[in-house]
């Protein structure tokens, strides 16, 4: 019997989150309600059944996402047995901070900001991320266990060397790390694994038709229109297409594509043959160039 | 340039559905590549995700953009630029940390580790090599076999990588000669047998030109193996052998998620399990039946090496994390001292005798680490001596271990022989290591079993073991306040013992001087016996100036819980220094006396020591009755 690929990601994230559970006093695991999430909430399920996942469920909110992604979130958590907490950036909510006026500032205070004031505020002192090394250039070297300061900094050379699979979870009063159990999947293993083990994903993966709009150059989706109309400070034009998402994020960051995959396979077959890498569609990346994850990741960004 | 050849499967437009059915039968084989600078690693990667379409055209587009902007290969593709990560690096033009890439064929999907070929990166090679199942040394046909060809070849060997591919790169550099590529290979070949590697894979390439990575190049001719990614989805992956050798699964976590359910949750190092089968709990040496291999998608019949699974057993035994279930029949040995290669990976040098965190498997233990028998120099592989080992030096020492720990030799076993140690202050990853064996006085010397325990010796003496530690400048009053605690005790009819300068350097350690090591060796002398006479059930005094907190930490290690209290007498150096009861400062300041304390050598203040006492607004008769007062109740 030779395991295959799927089976030995499966068992190295187990493997790893355990060890958290483990060596860590209080973890926490990071649900941001994507594909990503759902399938390392489905590891954690398994790497510590018939007991249920011995942390609880984050959600660092921006109040930007997808109601269908805010209707999953309760139901996963409930499913899993899982505490829910969600966090929303205080200040943020006061100034109103919103995707259209305030560009990177809308994912540093909602996002970044709020990621540190949750950590605190709870004191987690490991957190589970999504986040996988073939996203981008810079992941590609991140650790499986990536140290921060006490002030959530990130310093490339400070990092501890990761052999076999010996993590070092040792640290200082305050210190806290960020675990990538996915490190080693990638887009496909993800996609792969959703519909070999039947994982319940936000529809929006899944193409219909959707009211939609054009802003700079993307097609966006018109998740709660009266909302948008009031930071746009106009009613954008609706056309109905058939659209879905490869990413999932806040929905006026998030770009669509137009598609007719309406099933896994479908998905799956659609990103194959597709042409533009996942992350794409996020405008995430392209504030600041060509380093811009990797300045992020030294400000405290996931 | 030639085409991709993994070009999109046809099985994806027309029928997705056996596409994934087969696809979700993979293999999966991680390797590493290593080689000099300008070797052409960065391009030979670059060049596989290119060739197994994993460049998408946005990346291809930012690619093709980058090679022009900054690229080296002129108008063409520089394929490094694709995998060169870190903004640092990029402005260097050279990658610095090991980087882990994703491809993936139709058979097999493989994650690659780049591994830095610069001097000084020996740590990043033992990492990246750490996982890996096969190795992809590159060479440069124009330069053959150079010193760090030797050295990476002599790591991956080192660290257990039994699949060597010689990459003989930029073949299109010299017209792809038969005779000069023949020439490196018996080069090579020459260099492995003396270092003891069995085989290895050559294959005469070129990553820029793409010669025999995915297709058979015509430029060669003369050359009848494997192009390269033949090689690397034909070749057996490290965990398919794992499965031959006996059980061992190292215990992770213990699942009890109600009374009616104990499972023991681990990732398999080794072998199969099914119910059943006997098996046994190490070190305690207790023996159960399986009951049950669980997992959430339903019990398994059997669960084999590279799966993390939860087992049930038939007896109520004890195990915990740091525990391994293994085959009753082939169980591994236990031991506390052993015989290992150590890399070492931080900054500041191995200090000999100093207390280190190892961790193996799920075991976490208190390690000290003996001056290296030798250091193998990585170029030329000589046995130098040494004193201690630096950043990126390899050597071979003994180790010894607090307590027992179950261990396999690392070339059987990596799970259970290779290891990381860890600084206790610092909680840097400080060195990686391998187990080769136990050492015999380990081996022959076996706990006595006996039959008064030293609980039965405490309570003969009705009172609870403890040592109590003073530690502070010279002259501060350690002595004269443990002398005034111990003679308060004997009147309350404790049973004590006071060990300081006297009484010890005198005797037991009087083979012992002044440099760090030996420092070092006393503390731990005076440890090791002050546990001894806890076991006897006595309250130990202790005076020394112990100015280091590893080496405090160290004895505290050795003591059970609650039974170490140290004591800072905390007097200002002014203080002590003005009384100078025994002159010492005085010829320190002369500079007769070397590396005293508080002159020309640091005292390291207890951070949170369990009894502070200020010799200055307290006479040593309030400070002895305030000691007391905090160690109440003594029973």
């Amino acid at each position: 019997m030779t395991l295959t690929h799927l089976q030995r990601l499966e068992a190295e994230s187990i493997h790893i989150m355990r060890e958290v559970v483990s060596e860590a006093e209080k973890p926490v695991m990071l649900y941001s309600i994507g594909k990503d999430s759902a399938v390392m909430l489905h590891l954690a399920k398994k790497a510590f059944y018939p007991s249920p996942p011995p942390f609880p469920l984050l959600h660092v909110d921006t109040t930007w996402k997808f109601q269908e992604m805010y209707a999953l979130r309760e139901r996963s958590a409930e499913e899993a047995g899982m505490e829910l907490l969600v966090h929303q950036n205080p200040e943020a909510q006061e100034l109103g901070i919103n995707p259209f006026d305030h560009g990177p500032l809308h994912t540093d205070m909602w996002k970044t900001q709020g990621l540190k004031q949750a950590l605190d505020k709870y004191g987690f002192d490991a957190a589970f991320g999504g986040a996988r090394r073939d996203e981008e250039k810079s992941r590609a070297k991140e650790r499986i266990f990536s140290f921060r300061t006490s002030t959530h900094g990130w310093d490339p050379k400070a990092q501890r060397p990761e052999l076999w699979n010996l993590y070092n979870a040792k640290k200082k009063k305050g210190e806290s790390i960020r675990v990538f159990p996915l490190s080693n999947w990638t887009e496909l293993d993800i996609w792969q694994y959703i519909h070999l083990e039947n994982i319940e994903i936000v529809p929006l993966y899944f193409s219909a038709v959707r009211p939609t709009f054009e802003y700079e150059g993307g097609l966006f989706m018109a998740d709660d229109i009266d909302r948008l109309e009031k930071v746009m400070g106009r009613r954008p034009e609706i056309t109905e297409r058939s659209i879905r998402f490869r990413t999932l994020g806040c929905f006026p960051l998030t770009g669509a594509v137009e598609s007719e995959a309406a099933t896994l396979p479908e998905i799956i077959q659609e990103m194959l043959l597709t042409t533009t890498s996942e992350r794409q569609g996020r405008v995430i990346d392209k504030d600041g160039g060509d380093a811009s994850m990797e300045k992020k990741k030294q400000e405290g960004y996931f | 340039m030639t085409d991709p050849i993994y070009q999109t499967d046809a099985l994806i437009t027309e029928d997705i559905d056996a596409y994934l059915e087969k696809h979700q039968h993979k293999t999966m084989l991680r390797f590493i590549t290593c080689g000099s600078v300008d070797d052409g690693k960065s391009t030979l990667i670059g060049r596989l995700l290119y060739d197994s379409k994993m460049i998408f055209e946005d990346q291809l587009a930012a690619l093709e953009n980058d090679s022009k902007r900054v690229g080296t290969q002129g108008q063409d593709i520089d394929f490094a630029l694709l995998v060169d990560g870190l903004a640092a690096e990029r402005e260097q033009g050279i990658t610095i940390d090991v980087a882990y890439r994703f491809f993936s064929t139709e058979s097999r999907k493989f994650i690659v580790a780049d591994c830095p070929g610069h001097e000084q990166y020996t740590r990043n090679m033992v990492t990246g090599a750490s996982t890996a199942d096969l190795a992809c040394i590159l060479i440069d046909a124009r330069k053959g076999v150079l010193v760090q060809t030797k050295r990476h070849s002599f790591l991956c060997h080192q660290l257990g990588i039994k699949n060597l591919v010689l990459a003989v790169n930029k073949m299109d550099l010299i017209d792809y000669d038969q005779a000069k590529y023949d020439a490196i290979i018996a080069d090579y070949r020459a260099f492995a047998e003396s270092i003891g590697i069995e085989g290895f894979t050559a294959i005469p390439i070129s990553g820029l030109a793409g010669d025999n990575i995915t297709s058979k190049s015509d430029n060669t001719a003369w050359y009848d193996g494997p192009t390269l990614m033949d090689h690397l989805e034909s070749v057996e992956v490290r965990l398919d052998e794992n499965m031959a050798r006996p059980f061992r699964m190292p215990v992770q976590w213990v699942n009890r998620p109600n009374l009616d359910f104990r499972g023991f949750s681990g990732l398999i190092a080794s072998g199969r399990v099914k119910p059943g089968d006997t098996v046994r709990s190490l070190p305690s040496g207790k023996t159960s039946t399986v009951k049950s291999v669980v997992t959430m998608a339903g019990d398994l019949d059997e669960a084999v090496a590279g799966q993390s699974v939860t087992i049930t057993l038939d007896d109520e035994i004890d195990c915990s994390r740091g525990d391994v279930l293994a085959a009753a029949d082939s169980p591994p040995e236990v031991a506390d001292q052993f015989e290992s290669t150590l890399v070492w990976m931080d900054e500041a040098p191995l200090v000999v005798g100093r207390a280190y965190w190892m961790k193996l498997g799920t075991q976490m233990v208190s390690v000290t680490v003996s001056e290296p028998k030798y250091e193998i120099n990585v170029n030329t592989m000589q046995h130098l001596a040494a004193k201690t080992l630096n950043l990126n030096s390899i050597g071979v020492s003994e180790i010894t271990t607090d307590r027992q720990i179950v261990f396999e030799p690392y070339t059987e076993n990596r799970a259970l022989g290779g290891f990381i140690l860890i600084d206790k202050i610092s909680n840097r990853t400080v060195g990686a290591g391998m187990l080769h064996f136990s050492l015999r006085r380990a081996q022959n010397v076996h706990w006595q079993a006996v039959d008064i325990t030293r609980d039965d010796h405490a309570a003969m003496k009705n009172q609870k073991p403890r040592v109590l530690w003073f530690t502070g400048l010279s002259g501060s009053g350690k002595s004269t306040i443990a002398n005034e605690v111990e003679k308060k005790l004997a009147i309350m009819n404790r049973h004590t013992f006071l060990l300081d300068g006297d009484n010890v350097r005198h005797g037991l350690n009087k083979d012992l001087g002044f440099t760090e090591s030996d420092r070092i060796e006393n503390i731990r002398r005076i440890g090791e016996v002050a546990k001894l006479m806890t076991d006897a059930g006595l309250i130990v005094l202790t005076a020394f100036i112990s100015p280091f907190r590893a080496d405090r930490q160290l004895v505290r290690d050795m003591m059970g819980e609650g039974e170490f209290i140290e004591i800072h007498v905390d007097t200002p150096l002014d203080v002590a220094e003005a009384r100078d009861v025994k002159g010492l400062y005085r010829k320190a300041r002369e500079g007769k006396l070397k590396n005293f304390t508080g002159i020309d050598s640091p005292y390291e203040e207890p951070e949170d020591p369990e009894i502070r006492v200020n010799t200055v607004s307290m006479s040593p008769e309030e400070a002895a009755d305030h000691i007391i007062s905090q160690i109440l109740p003594l029973k």
